[in-house]
Protein backbone atom coordinates (compact mmCIF):
# COMPACT_ATOMS: atom_id res chain seq x y z
CA UNK A 1 0.00 0.00 0.00
CA UNK A 2 1.54 3.68 -0.81
CA UNK A 3 3.02 5.05 2.08
CA UNK A 4 2.49 8.32 0.78
CA UNK A 5 -0.63 9.45 -0.25
CA UNK A 6 -1.30 11.08 -3.17
CA UNK A 7 -5.13 11.82 -3.69
CA UNK A 8 -6.55 11.41 -7.01
CA UNK A 9 -8.03 14.94 -8.08
CA UNK A 10 -11.46 15.42 -7.55
CA UNK A 11 -13.67 16.10 -10.52
CA UNK A 12 -15.98 19.12 -9.87
CA UNK A 13 -19.11 18.79 -7.95
CA UNK A 14 -22.12 18.42 -10.52
CA UNK A 15 -19.80 16.11 -12.08
CA UNK A 16 -18.97 14.00 -9.24
CA UNK A 17 -23.16 14.48 -8.85
CA UNK A 18 -23.85 12.43 -11.72
CA UNK A 19 -21.13 9.99 -11.86
CA UNK A 20 -22.36 9.28 -7.91
CA UNK A 21 -26.23 8.88 -9.39
CA UNK A 22 -25.27 6.80 -12.11
CA UNK A 23 -23.09 4.34 -9.97
CA UNK A 24 -25.83 4.37 -7.01
CA UNK A 25 -28.74 3.24 -10.21
CA UNK A 26 -26.04 0.77 -11.32
CA UNK A 27 -26.13 -0.99 -7.60
CA UNK A 28 -29.94 -1.28 -7.49
CA UNK A 29 -30.03 -2.71 -10.71
CA UNK A 30 -26.96 -5.15 -10.07
CA UNK A 31 -29.34 -6.14 -6.91
CA UNK A 32 -32.05 -6.17 -9.14
CA UNK A 33 -30.39 -8.72 -11.74
CA UNK A 34 -29.03 -11.45 -9.23
CA UNK A 35 -32.79 -11.38 -7.62
CA UNK A 36 -34.41 -12.32 -10.64
CA UNK A 37 -37.42 -13.42 -8.12
CA UNK A 38 -37.88 -10.40 -6.88
CA UNK A 39 -38.17 -8.68 -10.70
CA UNK A 40 -40.72 -11.30 -11.09
CA UNK A 41 -42.45 -10.38 -8.13
CA UNK A 42 -42.65 -6.90 -9.25
CA UNK A 43 -43.81 -7.83 -12.35
CA UNK A 44 -46.59 -10.63 -11.30
CA UNK A 45 -47.86 -8.28 -9.41
CA UNK A 46 -50.36 -6.72 -12.04
CA UNK A 47 -51.41 -9.67 -13.61
CA UNK A 48 -52.62 -10.83 -9.60
CA UNK A 49 -54.03 -7.63 -9.54
CA UNK A 50 -56.05 -7.50 -12.32
CA UNK A 51 -57.33 -11.20 -11.88
CA UNK A 52 -58.02 -10.83 -8.10
CA UNK A 53 -59.89 -7.44 -8.51
CA UNK A 54 -60.94 -7.29 -11.78
CA UNK A 55 -62.35 -10.96 -11.91
CA UNK A 56 -62.96 -11.90 -8.34
CA UNK A 57 -64.19 -8.94 -6.82
CA UNK A 58 -65.99 -7.10 -10.50
CA UNK A 59 -68.08 -9.99 -10.51
CA UNK A 60 -69.78 -8.69 -8.19
CA UNK A 61 -69.14 -4.74 -8.84
CA UNK A 62 -71.74 -2.41 -10.30
CA UNK A 63 -70.65 1.26 -10.89
CA UNK A 64 -73.44 4.14 -9.98
CA UNK A 65 -74.04 5.90 -13.51
CA UNK A 66 -73.10 2.62 -15.26
CA UNK A 67 -69.67 1.57 -17.18
CA UNK A 68 -67.89 -1.22 -17.09
CA UNK A 69 -66.37 -2.60 -13.48
CA UNK A 70 -62.27 -3.57 -15.47
CA UNK A 71 -62.53 -0.04 -17.25
CA UNK A 72 -63.16 1.38 -14.27
CA UNK A 73 -60.42 -0.29 -11.76
CA UNK A 74 -57.82 0.01 -14.04
CA UNK A 75 -56.71 3.01 -13.69
CA UNK A 76 -57.26 2.42 -10.16
CA UNK A 77 -54.32 -0.68 -10.36
CA UNK A 78 -51.96 2.16 -12.18
CA UNK A 79 -52.26 4.17 -9.76
CA UNK A 80 -51.61 1.30 -6.70
CA UNK A 81 -48.61 -0.08 -9.01
CA UNK A 82 -47.32 3.95 -8.61
CA UNK A 83 -47.86 3.50 -4.80
CA UNK A 84 -46.27 0.65 -4.28
CA UNK A 85 -43.22 2.63 -5.33
CA UNK A 86 -43.19 3.52 -1.29
CA UNK A 87 -41.89 -0.45 -0.78
CA UNK A 88 -38.63 -1.18 -2.53
CA UNK A 89 -36.65 2.20 -1.55
CA UNK A 90 -38.03 2.07 1.99
CA UNK A 91 -37.07 -1.81 2.63
CA UNK A 92 -33.72 -0.84 0.76
CA UNK A 93 -32.78 2.23 2.69
CA UNK A 94 -33.80 0.50 6.05
CA UNK A 95 -31.54 -2.36 5.00
CA UNK A 96 -28.64 0.22 4.29
CA UNK A 97 -28.78 2.02 7.42
CA UNK A 98 -29.33 -1.29 9.38
CA UNK A 99 -26.41 -2.97 7.81
CA UNK A 100 -23.44 -0.12 7.81
CA UNK A 101 -23.68 0.75 4.52
CA UNK A 102 -24.94 4.27 4.76
CA UNK A 103 -22.47 4.65 7.28
CA UNK A 104 -19.41 3.60 5.16
CA UNK A 105 -21.10 5.90 2.01
CA UNK A 106 -21.14 8.73 4.46
CA UNK A 107 -17.53 8.24 5.36
CA UNK A 108 -17.16 8.73 1.92
CA UNK A 109 -16.62 12.33 -0.45
CA UNK A 110 -19.90 11.03 -2.11
CA UNK A 111 -22.64 13.23 -3.49
CA UNK A 112 -25.73 12.86 -0.68
CA UNK A 113 -28.06 13.64 -3.04
CA UNK A 114 -26.36 11.43 -5.64
CA UNK A 115 -26.71 8.48 -3.97
CA UNK A 116 -30.42 8.79 -3.07
CA UNK A 117 -31.53 9.80 -6.62
CA UNK A 118 -29.72 7.12 -8.22
CA UNK A 119 -31.73 4.64 -6.20
CA UNK A 120 -34.95 6.25 -6.76
CA UNK A 121 -34.00 6.56 -10.36
CA UNK A 122 -33.78 3.01 -10.71
CA UNK A 123 -36.88 2.50 -9.65
CA UNK A 124 -38.25 4.48 -11.96
CA UNK A 125 -36.71 2.15 -14.77
CA UNK A 126 -38.31 -1.00 -13.04
CA UNK A 127 -41.83 0.30 -12.53
CA UNK A 128 -41.77 1.35 -16.04
CA UNK A 129 -41.77 -2.52 -16.65
CA UNK A 130 -44.24 -2.62 -14.62
CA UNK A 131 -46.88 0.00 -15.69
CA UNK A 132 -45.47 -1.36 -19.58
CA UNK A 133 -47.29 -5.08 -18.37
CA UNK A 134 -49.88 -3.85 -16.25
CA UNK A 135 -51.12 -1.93 -19.65
CA UNK A 136 -50.95 -5.51 -21.09
CA UNK A 137 -52.68 -7.40 -18.82
CA UNK A 138 -55.71 -4.64 -19.17
CA UNK A 139 -56.25 -4.44 -22.65
CA UNK A 140 -56.47 -8.48 -22.72
CA UNK A 141 -58.69 -7.75 -20.43
CA UNK A 142 -60.85 -5.38 -22.49
CA UNK A 143 -59.46 -1.83 -20.83
CA UNK A 144 -58.83 0.61 -23.54
CA UNK A 145 -57.42 4.10 -23.36
CA UNK A 146 -60.36 6.04 -25.06
CA UNK A 147 -59.09 9.78 -24.45
CA UNK A 148 -56.49 9.72 -27.56
CA UNK A 149 -52.74 9.00 -27.52
CA UNK A 150 -51.64 12.49 -26.02
CA UNK A 151 -54.36 12.24 -22.84
CA UNK A 152 -52.98 8.37 -22.46
CA UNK A 153 -49.29 10.01 -22.65
CA UNK A 154 -50.33 12.72 -20.10
CA UNK A 155 -51.78 9.71 -17.60
CA UNK A 156 -48.37 7.62 -17.49
CA UNK A 157 -46.57 10.40 -16.75
CA UNK A 158 -48.29 11.46 -14.28
CA UNK A 159 -48.19 7.91 -13.17
CA UNK A 160 -44.17 7.96 -13.12
CA UNK A 161 -44.29 11.05 -11.95
CA UNK A 162 -46.40 9.66 -8.55
CA UNK A 163 -44.26 6.34 -8.54
CA UNK A 164 -41.20 8.79 -8.63
CA UNK A 165 -42.43 10.78 -5.48
CA UNK A 166 -43.50 7.28 -3.67
CA UNK A 167 -40.07 6.21 -3.77
CA UNK A 168 -38.88 9.50 -2.24
CA UNK A 169 -41.43 8.84 0.22
CA UNK A 170 -40.21 5.04 1.12
CA UNK A 171 -36.23 6.72 0.78
CA UNK A 172 -37.65 9.31 4.06
CA UNK A 173 -39.35 6.48 6.19
CA UNK A 174 -36.52 3.20 5.11
CA UNK A 175 -33.96 6.32 6.58
CA UNK A 176 -35.92 7.11 9.23
CA UNK A 177 -36.77 3.64 11.09
CA UNK A 178 -33.00 2.27 10.07
CA UNK A 179 -33.91 -1.30 10.25
CA UNK A 180 -35.58 -4.16 7.85
CA UNK A 181 -37.86 -5.30 9.95
CA UNK A 182 -39.28 -2.17 10.93
CA UNK A 183 -39.58 -1.55 7.33
CA UNK A 184 -41.62 -4.65 7.06
CA UNK A 185 -43.73 -3.96 9.21
CA UNK A 186 -44.05 -0.46 8.11
CA UNK A 187 -44.99 -1.62 4.74
CA UNK A 188 -47.96 -3.06 6.18
CA UNK A 189 -49.41 0.22 7.01
CA UNK A 190 -49.44 1.35 3.67
CA UNK A 191 -51.90 -1.18 3.13
CA UNK A 192 -55.33 0.63 4.59
CA UNK A 193 -53.78 4.16 3.04
CA UNK A 194 -53.65 2.74 -0.06
CA UNK A 195 -57.53 0.88 0.39
CA UNK A 196 -59.22 4.51 1.50
CA UNK A 197 -59.01 5.70 -1.80
CA UNK A 198 -61.45 5.40 -5.08
CA UNK A 199 -59.23 2.99 -6.43
CA UNK A 200 -61.07 -0.11 -6.32
CA UNK A 201 -64.59 1.21 -5.39
CA UNK A 202 -66.44 4.34 -5.92
CA UNK A 203 -66.25 6.92 -2.86
CA UNK A 204 -70.12 7.76 -2.94
CA UNK A 205 -71.10 4.81 -0.54
CA UNK A 206 -68.98 5.65 2.29
CA UNK A 207 -69.28 6.59 5.44
CA UNK A 208 -69.28 10.72 5.31
CA UNK A 209 -66.04 11.26 6.90
CA UNK A 210 -64.20 8.29 5.34
CA UNK A 211 -65.40 9.73 1.84
CA UNK A 212 -63.73 12.92 2.95
CA UNK A 213 -60.00 11.14 4.09
CA UNK A 214 -60.60 8.92 0.22
CA UNK A 215 -61.64 12.10 -2.01
CA UNK A 216 -58.43 13.84 -0.60
CA UNK A 217 -55.98 11.09 -0.50
CA UNK A 218 -53.44 11.75 -3.24
CA UNK A 219 -53.86 8.22 -4.51
CA UNK A 220 -57.40 8.82 -5.44
CA UNK A 221 -56.32 12.11 -7.39
CA UNK A 222 -54.11 10.18 -9.11
CA UNK A 223 -56.54 7.36 -9.80
CA UNK A 224 -59.27 9.92 -10.89
CA UNK A 225 -56.78 12.03 -13.29
CA UNK A 226 -55.97 8.26 -15.35
CA UNK A 227 -59.62 7.59 -15.44
CA UNK A 228 -60.37 11.93 -17.10
CA UNK A 229 -57.29 10.86 -19.37
CA UNK A 230 -57.67 7.44 -20.42
CA UNK A 231 -61.93 8.27 -20.87
CA UNK A 232 -62.45 5.40 -18.66
CA UNK A 233 -65.84 5.44 -16.48
CA UNK A 234 -65.69 7.17 -13.17
CA UNK A 235 -68.23 8.11 -10.19
CA UNK A 236 -66.45 10.89 -8.53
CA UNK A 237 -68.24 13.36 -6.32
CA UNK A 238 -67.74 17.19 -5.86
CA UNK A 239 -64.80 17.30 -3.77
CA UNK A 240 -62.50 19.98 -4.94
CA UNK A 241 -59.25 17.07 -6.12
CA UNK A 242 -62.19 14.98 -7.69
CA UNK A 243 -63.30 18.22 -9.70
CA UNK A 244 -59.80 18.96 -10.51
CA UNK A 245 -58.06 15.76 -10.13
CA UNK A 246 -54.81 16.46 -12.37
CA UNK A 247 -54.21 19.51 -10.83
CA UNK A 248 -54.36 18.00 -7.36
CA UNK A 249 -52.28 15.04 -8.55
CA UNK A 250 -49.50 17.61 -9.92
CA UNK A 251 -49.92 19.69 -6.50
CA UNK A 252 -49.93 17.00 -4.18
CA UNK A 253 -46.81 15.41 -6.08
CA UNK A 254 -45.33 18.70 -5.76
CA UNK A 255 -45.72 18.83 -2.25
CA UNK A 256 -44.68 15.73 -1.45
CA UNK A 257 -41.44 16.01 -3.01
CA UNK A 258 -40.67 19.36 -1.65
CA UNK A 259 -41.44 17.97 1.69
CA UNK A 260 -39.26 14.27 1.27
CA UNK A 261 -36.54 14.86 -1.03
CA UNK A 262 -34.76 17.77 1.80
CA UNK A 263 -35.80 15.75 4.74
CA UNK A 264 -34.47 12.51 3.31
CA UNK A 265 -31.36 14.08 2.21
CA UNK A 266 -30.83 15.73 5.58
CA UNK A 267 -31.76 11.96 6.91
CA UNK A 268 -28.80 10.62 5.20
CA UNK A 269 -26.24 13.35 5.52
CA UNK A 270 -26.85 13.39 9.59
CA UNK A 271 -28.10 10.04 10.42
CA UNK A 272 -27.35 8.93 14.20
CA UNK A 273 -26.27 12.75 15.33
CA UNK B 1 -0.40 16.32 5.86
CA UNK B 2 3.64 15.80 5.26
CA UNK B 3 3.83 17.44 8.79
CA UNK B 4 5.35 14.28 10.75
CA UNK B 5 5.04 16.04 13.90
CA UNK B 6 1.55 16.23 14.01
CA UNK B 7 -0.45 13.43 14.82
CA UNK B 8 -2.53 11.79 11.75
CA UNK B 9 -5.63 11.47 14.47
CA UNK B 10 -6.54 13.68 17.07
CA UNK B 11 -9.41 14.42 20.17
CA UNK B 12 -9.11 16.76 22.36
CA UNK B 13 -11.80 16.56 25.01
CA UNK B 14 -14.15 15.24 22.95
CA UNK B 15 -18.09 15.07 24.13
CA UNK B 16 -20.92 13.59 22.92
CA UNK B 17 -24.42 13.09 23.95
CA UNK B 18 -27.47 10.92 22.55
CA UNK B 19 -30.27 11.73 24.61
CA UNK B 20 -29.74 11.00 28.65
CA UNK B 21 -26.38 8.39 27.60
CA UNK B 22 -22.99 10.29 27.74
CA UNK B 23 -21.37 8.24 25.19
CA UNK B 24 -17.84 10.35 24.99
CA UNK B 25 -17.53 12.61 28.34
CA UNK B 26 -13.95 14.24 27.24
CA UNK B 27 -12.12 11.95 25.25
CA UNK B 28 -8.52 12.20 24.76
CA UNK B 29 -6.76 10.94 21.81
CA UNK B 30 -3.32 11.21 19.61
CA UNK B 31 -2.31 9.26 17.27
CA UNK B 32 1.26 9.53 15.32
CA UNK B 33 1.01 9.03 11.88
CA UNK B 34 2.09 5.45 10.57
CA UNK B 35 1.54 3.47 13.92
CA UNK B 36 -1.27 1.39 15.52
CA UNK B 37 -3.52 2.69 18.16
CA UNK B 38 -5.89 0.03 19.66
CA UNK B 39 -8.82 1.73 21.64
CA UNK B 40 -9.97 -0.96 24.24
CA UNK B 41 -12.56 -1.00 26.20
CA UNK B 42 -16.02 -2.59 27.45
CA UNK B 43 -19.40 -3.11 25.57
CA UNK B 44 -21.00 0.99 25.53
CA UNK B 45 -17.28 2.29 26.18
CA UNK B 46 -17.99 4.85 23.87
CA UNK B 47 -15.69 3.06 20.76
CA UNK B 48 -17.82 3.18 17.96
CA UNK B 49 -18.95 6.55 18.81
CA UNK B 50 -15.38 7.73 19.06
CA UNK B 51 -14.85 6.15 15.63
CA UNK B 52 -18.20 7.70 14.22
CA UNK B 53 -17.16 10.50 14.99
CA UNK B 54 -13.86 10.60 13.77
CA UNK B 55 -15.23 9.13 10.35
CA UNK B 56 -17.55 12.57 9.90
CA UNK B 57 -20.51 10.48 10.69
CA UNK B 58 -21.56 11.82 14.13
CA UNK B 59 -20.60 15.55 15.30
CA UNK B 60 -18.83 15.93 18.52
CA UNK B 61 -20.59 18.07 21.11
CA UNK B 62 -18.01 19.79 22.47
CA UNK B 63 -14.18 19.50 21.65
CA UNK B 64 -12.48 19.09 18.91
CA UNK B 65 -11.28 16.21 16.56
CA UNK B 66 -8.75 16.28 13.46
CA UNK B 67 -7.68 13.66 11.17
CA UNK B 68 -4.49 13.70 8.64
CA UNK B 69 -4.66 17.38 9.39
CA UNK B 70 -8.26 18.57 8.99
CA UNK B 71 -11.17 19.30 11.09
CA UNK B 72 -13.54 16.60 11.52
CA UNK B 73 -16.42 19.11 11.18
CA UNK B 74 -15.23 22.21 9.08
CA UNK B 75 -13.48 19.45 6.38
CA UNK B 76 -15.19 16.76 6.18
CA UNK B 77 -14.70 16.42 3.27
CA UNK B 78 -10.85 16.49 3.21
CA UNK B 79 -11.30 14.08 6.14
CA UNK B 80 -13.30 11.62 3.83
CA UNK B 81 -11.18 11.61 1.00
CA UNK B 82 -8.00 10.35 3.54
CA UNK B 83 -10.39 7.88 5.08
CA UNK B 84 -11.15 4.01 4.91
CA UNK B 85 -13.85 2.71 7.37
CA UNK B 86 -14.67 -0.87 8.27
CA UNK B 87 -17.51 -0.23 10.90
CA UNK B 88 -18.97 -2.46 13.84
CA UNK B 89 -21.04 -4.80 10.84
CA UNK B 90 -19.60 -6.24 7.50
CA UNK B 91 -20.99 -3.49 5.51
CA UNK B 92 -21.15 -4.78 2.01
CA UNK B 93 -23.91 -5.23 0.11
CA UNK B 94 -25.12 -8.98 -0.04
CA UNK B 95 -27.15 -8.93 -3.24
CA UNK B 96 -23.87 -8.17 -5.57
CA UNK B 97 -20.81 -10.29 -6.21
CA UNK B 98 -18.08 -9.29 -3.85
CA UNK B 99 -15.86 -7.91 -7.34
CA UNK B 100 -18.83 -5.57 -8.25
CA UNK B 101 -18.90 -4.29 -4.08
CA UNK B 102 -15.40 -3.12 -4.65
CA UNK B 103 -15.93 -1.67 -7.91
CA UNK B 104 -18.72 0.65 -7.35
CA UNK B 105 -17.02 2.09 -4.48
CA UNK B 106 -13.92 2.25 -6.69
CA UNK B 107 -16.36 4.25 -8.64
CA UNK B 108 -17.83 6.59 -5.88
CA UNK B 109 -14.34 7.27 -5.12
CA UNK B 110 -13.91 8.49 -8.75
CA UNK B 111 -11.84 6.56 -10.08
CA UNK B 112 -13.50 6.33 -13.28
CA UNK B 113 -15.08 3.20 -14.51
CA UNK B 114 -11.75 1.62 -15.79
CA UNK B 115 -9.14 1.73 -13.16
CA UNK B 116 -11.83 1.34 -10.29
CA UNK B 117 -12.34 -2.37 -12.40
CA UNK B 118 -8.96 -3.05 -12.12
CA UNK B 119 -8.40 -2.15 -8.62
CA UNK B 120 -11.47 -4.10 -7.93
CA UNK B 121 -9.17 -7.21 -9.33
CA UNK B 122 -5.90 -6.06 -8.13
CA UNK B 123 -7.70 -6.04 -4.46
CA UNK B 124 -9.32 -9.83 -4.66
CA UNK B 125 -6.36 -11.19 -5.97
CA UNK B 126 -4.08 -9.47 -3.46
CA UNK B 127 -6.45 -10.51 -0.19
CA UNK B 128 -7.09 -14.07 -1.36
CA UNK B 129 -10.75 -13.61 -2.63
CA UNK B 130 -10.16 -13.80 -6.14
CA UNK B 131 -11.79 -17.55 -6.12
CA UNK B 132 -15.05 -15.49 -4.62
CA UNK B 133 -14.96 -12.53 -6.42
CA UNK B 134 -18.04 -13.26 -8.62
CA UNK B 135 -20.10 -14.59 -5.87
CA UNK B 136 -22.74 -13.42 -4.18
CA UNK B 137 -21.97 -11.71 -0.82
CA UNK B 138 -24.48 -13.47 0.36
CA UNK B 139 -23.19 -16.52 -0.22
CA UNK B 140 -19.96 -15.54 2.00
CA UNK B 141 -18.75 -17.25 5.08
CA UNK B 142 -18.54 -14.61 8.06
CA UNK B 143 -15.37 -14.67 8.11
CA UNK B 144 -14.90 -13.43 3.97
CA UNK B 145 -17.81 -10.98 4.41
CA UNK B 146 -15.57 -9.19 7.27
CA UNK B 147 -12.53 -9.74 5.04
CA UNK B 148 -14.04 -7.88 1.99
CA UNK B 149 -15.73 -5.59 4.28
CA UNK B 150 -12.21 -4.68 5.14
CA UNK B 151 -11.06 -4.59 1.74
CA UNK B 152 -13.84 -2.39 0.83
CA UNK B 153 -11.79 0.23 2.79
CA UNK B 154 -8.95 0.16 1.39
CA UNK B 155 -9.94 1.02 -2.59
CA UNK B 156 -8.10 4.08 -2.16
CA UNK B 157 -5.35 3.41 -0.02
CA UNK B 158 -6.37 5.49 2.24
CA UNK B 159 -3.62 6.80 4.82
CA UNK B 160 -5.83 6.24 8.24
CA UNK B 161 -7.42 3.14 8.63
CA UNK B 162 -10.41 3.30 10.94
CA UNK B 163 -11.29 -0.68 12.28
CA UNK B 164 -14.35 -1.16 14.35
CA UNK B 165 -13.71 -4.83 15.82
CA UNK B 166 -12.40 -6.01 12.58
CA UNK B 167 -12.57 -9.50 14.32
CA UNK B 168 -15.56 -9.75 16.37
CA UNK B 169 -16.87 -13.39 15.35
CA UNK B 170 -14.43 -14.82 13.77
CA UNK B 171 -12.79 -17.92 14.21
CA UNK B 172 -9.27 -18.03 14.93
CA UNK B 173 -7.88 -18.63 11.27
CA UNK B 174 -9.77 -15.62 9.56
CA UNK B 175 -8.78 -13.59 12.97
CA UNK B 176 -5.04 -14.17 12.08
CA UNK B 177 -5.71 -13.17 8.54
CA UNK B 178 -7.47 -10.02 9.46
CA UNK B 179 -4.90 -9.61 11.85
CA UNK B 180 -1.74 -10.22 8.95
CA UNK B 181 -3.76 -7.87 6.89
CA UNK B 182 -3.82 -4.80 9.50
CA UNK B 183 0.02 -5.73 10.49
CA UNK B 184 0.75 -5.74 6.50
CA UNK B 185 -0.74 -1.99 6.21
CA UNK B 186 0.62 -1.02 8.94
CA UNK B 187 4.42 -1.39 8.15
CA UNK B 188 3.43 -0.02 4.58
CA UNK B 189 3.18 3.14 6.68
CA UNK B 190 -1.09 3.30 7.36
CA UNK B 191 -2.28 4.83 10.37
CA UNK B 192 -4.89 2.71 11.90
CA UNK B 193 -7.46 3.39 14.58
CA UNK B 194 -8.97 -0.47 15.52
CA UNK B 195 -11.36 -1.06 18.31
CA UNK B 196 -11.35 -4.26 20.16
CA UNK B 197 -12.74 -5.85 23.24
CA UNK B 198 -10.04 -8.93 22.86
CA UNK B 199 -6.52 -7.48 24.80
CA UNK B 200 -4.64 -10.44 22.92
CA UNK B 201 -5.43 -8.54 19.70
CA UNK B 202 -4.67 -5.16 21.14
CA UNK B 203 -1.90 -6.74 22.51
CA UNK B 204 -0.17 -8.33 19.14
CA UNK B 205 -0.92 -5.31 16.67
CA UNK B 206 -1.08 -1.87 18.61
CA UNK B 207 2.08 0.37 19.05
CA UNK B 208 -0.05 2.41 22.14
CA UNK B 209 -3.39 1.25 23.46
CA UNK B 210 -6.01 3.48 25.22
CA UNK B 211 -8.05 2.20 27.12
CA UNK B 212 -11.73 3.59 27.29
CA UNK B 213 -13.89 3.39 29.79
CA UNK B 214 -17.11 5.70 30.52
CA UNK B 215 -16.60 7.52 27.45
CA UNK B 216 -13.06 8.81 28.68
CA UNK B 217 -9.49 7.55 28.44
CA UNK B 218 -8.47 5.67 31.32
CA UNK B 219 -5.10 4.71 30.55
CA UNK B 220 -3.01 5.45 27.25
CA UNK B 221 0.49 3.91 26.61
CA UNK B 222 2.45 0.82 25.20
CA UNK B 223 1.24 -2.60 25.98
CA UNK B 224 4.31 -3.19 27.85
CA UNK B 225 4.03 -0.17 30.11
CA UNK B 226 0.25 -0.94 31.36
CA UNK B 227 1.39 -4.47 31.91
CA UNK B 228 3.97 -2.99 34.38
CA UNK B 229 1.86 -0.71 35.86
CA UNK B 230 0.61 -4.11 37.63
CA UNK B 231 2.31 -6.52 39.55
CA UNK B 232 2.40 -10.52 38.62
CA UNK B 233 0.64 -12.92 40.34
CA UNK B 234 1.49 -15.17 42.92
CA UNK B 235 0.24 -18.68 44.00
CA UNK B 236 1.40 -21.38 45.76
CA UNK B 237 -0.70 -24.63 47.14
CA UNK B 238 0.17 -26.92 49.93
CA UNK B 239 -0.33 -29.94 51.08
CA UNK B 240 -0.95 -29.30 55.02
CA UNK B 241 -4.14 -27.03 55.57
CA UNK B 242 -2.17 -25.82 59.04
CA UNK B 243 0.56 -24.43 57.21
CA UNK B 244 -1.70 -21.70 54.92
CA UNK B 245 -1.46 -18.95 57.38
CA UNK B 246 2.43 -18.82 57.79
CA UNK B 247 2.58 -19.21 54.12
CA UNK B 248 0.31 -16.25 53.41
CA UNK B 249 2.51 -14.31 55.61
CA UNK B 250 5.52 -15.24 53.66
CA UNK B 251 3.73 -14.26 50.59
CA UNK B 252 2.67 -10.89 51.67
CA UNK B 253 6.11 -10.11 53.07
CA UNK B 254 7.76 -11.47 49.53
CA UNK B 255 5.08 -8.86 47.28
CA UNK B 256 4.17 -5.97 49.53
CA UNK B 257 0.75 -7.36 48.17
CA UNK B 258 -2.74 -8.50 50.42
CA UNK B 259 -2.34 -12.58 50.33
CA UNK B 260 -5.76 -14.39 49.70
CA UNK B 261 -6.09 -17.97 51.39
CA UNK B 262 -8.62 -20.47 49.84
CA UNK B 263 -9.10 -23.03 52.66
CA UNK B 264 -10.98 -25.47 50.30
CA UNK B 265 -8.52 -25.40 47.62
CA UNK B 266 -5.51 -25.00 49.99
CA UNK B 267 -4.02 -22.49 48.14
CA UNK B 268 -2.89 -18.87 49.06
CA UNK B 269 -2.31 -16.40 46.04
CA UNK B 270 -0.94 -12.53 45.93
CA UNK B 271 -1.19 -9.74 43.72
CA UNK B 272 2.25 -7.99 43.72
CA UNK B 273 2.51 -4.86 43.98
CA UNK B 274 3.82 -3.04 40.52
CA UNK B 275 7.41 -2.96 40.26
CA UNK B 276 8.29 -5.82 43.01
CA UNK B 277 9.76 -8.31 41.31
CA UNK B 278 9.53 -11.74 42.85
CA UNK B 279 11.20 -14.87 41.12
CA UNK B 280 9.75 -18.56 41.24
CA UNK B 281 13.47 -19.88 43.16
CA UNK B 282 13.31 -17.29 45.82
CA UNK B 283 9.35 -17.62 46.37
CA UNK B 284 10.50 -21.19 46.70
CA UNK B 285 13.38 -21.07 48.90
CA UNK B 286 11.72 -18.33 51.20
CA UNK B 287 8.66 -21.13 51.89
CA UNK B 288 11.44 -23.68 52.74
CA UNK B 289 13.16 -21.48 55.41
CA UNK B 290 10.21 -21.34 57.58
CA UNK B 291 9.80 -24.95 57.06
CA UNK B 292 6.99 -25.24 54.55
CA UNK B 293 6.72 -27.25 51.30
CA UNK B 294 4.74 -26.69 48.72
CA UNK B 295 3.26 -28.78 46.73
CA UNK B 296 2.37 -26.18 43.68
CA UNK B 297 4.35 -22.68 43.20
CA UNK B 298 3.51 -20.31 40.34
CA UNK B 299 4.63 -16.13 39.09
CA UNK B 300 2.49 -15.55 36.70
CA UNK B 301 3.49 -12.19 34.45
CA UNK B 302 0.03 -9.70 34.34
CA UNK B 303 -2.21 -10.05 31.12
CA UNK B 304 -3.43 -7.41 29.36
CA UNK B 305 -6.57 -8.66 30.59
CA UNK B 306 -5.47 -7.98 34.11
CA UNK B 307 -4.60 -4.45 33.60
CA UNK B 308 -8.00 -4.04 31.87
CA UNK B 309 -10.04 -5.21 35.19
CA UNK B 310 -8.00 -3.50 37.07
CA UNK B 311 -8.58 -0.55 35.43
CA UNK B 312 -12.09 -0.70 34.23
CA UNK B 313 -13.03 -1.89 38.42
CA UNK B 314 -11.42 1.21 39.47
CA UNK B 315 -12.60 3.72 37.25
CA UNK B 316 -16.86 2.10 37.92
CA UNK B 317 -15.50 2.66 41.87
CA UNK B 318 -14.47 6.64 40.89
CA UNK B 319 -17.50 6.74 39.60
CA UNK B 320 -19.44 5.46 42.30
CA UNK B 321 -17.91 7.30 44.86
CA UNK B 322 -18.06 10.67 42.33
CA UNK B 323 -22.27 9.91 42.00
N1 LIG C 1 -27.16 6.71 17.92
C1 LIG C 1 -27.25 6.50 19.25
N2 LIG C 1 -28.38 6.83 19.90
C2 LIG C 1 -28.49 6.64 21.23
N3 LIG C 1 -27.53 6.12 22.02
C3 LIG C 1 -26.38 5.77 21.43
C4 LIG C 1 -26.18 5.93 20.02
N4 LIG C 1 -24.93 5.50 19.73
C5 LIG C 1 -24.40 5.07 20.90
N5 LIG C 1 -25.25 5.25 21.93
C6 LIG C 1 -24.96 4.94 23.34
O1 LIG C 1 -23.71 5.47 23.67
C7 LIG C 1 -22.98 4.57 24.49
C8 LIG C 1 -21.66 4.23 23.85
O2 LIG C 1 -21.93 3.44 22.70
P1 LIG C 1 -20.81 2.89 21.72
O3 LIG C 1 -21.52 2.18 20.65
O4 LIG C 1 -19.91 3.99 21.34
O5 LIG C 1 -20.04 1.85 22.65
P2 LIG C 1 -18.97 0.75 22.26
O6 LIG C 1 -17.80 0.98 23.13
O7 LIG C 1 -18.74 0.75 20.80
O8 LIG C 1 -19.69 -0.59 22.71
P3 LIG C 1 -19.62 -2.07 22.07
O9 LIG C 1 -18.38 -2.69 22.60
O10 LIG C 1 -20.83 -2.73 22.62
O11 LIG C 1 -19.65 -1.93 20.59
C9 LIG C 1 -23.88 3.37 24.71
O12 LIG C 1 -24.51 3.53 25.96
C10 LIG C 1 -24.87 3.46 23.58
O13 LIG C 1 -26.11 2.92 23.99
MG1 LIG D 1 -18.99 -0.62 19.29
Amino acid sequence: MAAVYAPAPMPSRPARMVVDTWTSMLRILLNYRHSPGLLAASLGVPVIMVVVFGYVFGSAMRIPGGGDYREFLMPGLFAMVATNGIMPTMVGAARDVGRGVTDRLRSMPVSRTGLLLGQTLADLLVSVLVLALLALVGLAAGWRARGGATDAAGAFALLLLFRFVMTWVGTCLGLAVGKEEAAGQLSVAVFPVAMVTNAYVPTGGMPGWLRVVADWNPISSVVQACRELFGNPSAAGDAWPMRHAVLAGLLWSALLLALCVPLAVRKFATHGR
Amino acid sequence: MSDTARPAIEMTGVEKRFGSTEALRGLDLAVPAGTVCGLLGPNGAGKTTAVRVLATLVAPDRGTARVAGHDVVRAAEDVRRAIGLAGQHAAVDEGITGRDNLHLLGRLHHLGARRARARADELLERFDLTGAGDRLVRTYSGGMRRRLDLIASLVTSPPVLFLDEPTTGLDPRSRQEIWDTVKELADGGTTVLLTTQYLEEADRLADDIVVVDHGAAIATGPPARLKAAIGSQLSVTLADPEQLASAAAVLSALSGGDAKVDVAERTVTVLAQPGVAVLLPSLVRELDTVGITAEDAAVRAPSLDDVFLALTRESADTLRSAA
